[in-house]
């Protein structure tokens, strides 16, 4: 291939910036629901994330789980994004962030406050009025909302520079369920930092996100919870890949009637009917 | 000793009066710093605890590090 100077010193497609950081890959993971320590160090270095997902528990004295962890985490080089799981109301959401921002040192915040124990569906009322909040005390807001258009645009007014709506409820594996309203977001909002951030089962459920143009995204089950993590993780490496080319490359117009690959002039045996 | 009852992580506890939150957190063998503090759902930041004064019935959180998704 003849590469021009320019080709050649063209930025690869991989590299993105979120939160102030320079990254290299689009995929942020879960720290959760592994078998063991070595299952999610495994999966975590095989997917080539650089962004892990953690959170805060009640601890008490003596007890050494947090701080293991915590060590183990840190031994990834890896950056942390913090999540306020379980918070069902700003109020607990917001304590939650302010405690997190402490113990992990950044200002970086998954905002999670849950409005419906059957889906985890986020609460938009509690989530926009936590989000003015925290925006207002300097955290980078990485908001777990749904796919609605509305508050996706609420949520940009009170200052956000990321969204992360749901491709499906946490945990269902179930994927991308509306690709047509994810895809609205991204028309309305073409320069804001879109990540998906749950349901995602398979890396093709991955790969249909980043072909949408979507930058990045979030999962922990589908890796934690396969027979083999640490192949999953290398998987879901690959699949992030292909659908950032594929975005940065364009994808051609579909057409409804068949059109032959091979060119008919020279045919052997061809006629004019 | 006088005792006050506050509940630490939704336990009830009894814990002598007039302690700070340092003094709490000494009282209760917190040795590693990675935790964090909150009092009646209000986050205590490590600069406030020496000023952070417990007062009986206070609900206290304490939380450190885990997995998340």
């Amino acid at each position: 291939m003849n590469l021009t100077p320019e080709h050649a010193q063209k930025p690869s497609p991989m590299s993105w910036t979120v939160g102030g950081k320079t990254l290299n890959s689009r995929l942020l993971i879960g720290s959760a629901l592994y078998s063991s320590p070595q299952a999610m160090q495994g999966a975590i270095k095989a997917s080539g994330a650089e962004i892990v997902t953690v959170s805060l528990r009640r601890q008490s004295a003596g007890d050494q789980a947090g701080k293991t962890f915590w060590d183990m985490i840190k031994s990834l080089n890896c950056h942390v994004l913090p999540n306020t799981a379980g918070c069902h109301s700003a109020k607990e959401a917001i304590t939650t962030a302010q405690m997190a921002r402490e113990v992990f040192e950044t200002n970086w915040i998954k905002l999670e406050v849950i409005g419906d124990q059957y889906n985890l569906q986020p609460d938009p009322f509690e989530l926009l009025k936590a989000t003015e909040f925290l925006v207002n005390e300097g955290f980078e807001v990485f908001p777990y909302t749904t796919d609605d258009l509305v508050l996706a645009q609420r949520l940009v007014d009170a200052g956000c520079n990321i969204l992360m709506p749901w491709g499906s409820p946490i945990g269902s594996g179930k994927g991308l369920m509306n690709p047509y309203n994810l895809n609205a977001i991204r028309q309305r909002f073409p320069d804001l930092t879109l990540i998906v951030d749950a349901g995602i089962g398979k890396p093709s459920h991955a790969v249909q996100a980043l072909e949408m143009g979507y930058d990045g995204i979030l999962l922990n089950s589908a890796v934690a919870l396969s027979p083999n993590p640490i192949t999953m993780g290398k998987a879901f490496k690959s699949a992030v890949e292909a659908g950032v080319y594929a975005f940065d490359a364009g994808t051609m117009q579909e057409r409804d009637l068949a059109s032959p690959s091979t060119p008919v002039l020279g045919t052997p045996f061809w006629h004019q009917n | 000793m006088t005792t006050i009852t506050v509940q630490i992580n939704d336990e009830i506890t009894a814990v002598p009066a007039s302690l700070s939150l340092t003094d709490l957190l000494i009282h209760l063998r917190y040795q590693e710093h990675n935790f964090a503090v909150a009092i009646n759902e209000a986050f205590v930041p490590r600069s406030q605890y020496e000023k952070t004064s417990i007062q009986t019935d206070d609900r206290i959180e304490i939380v450190a590090p885990m997995q998340g998704g």
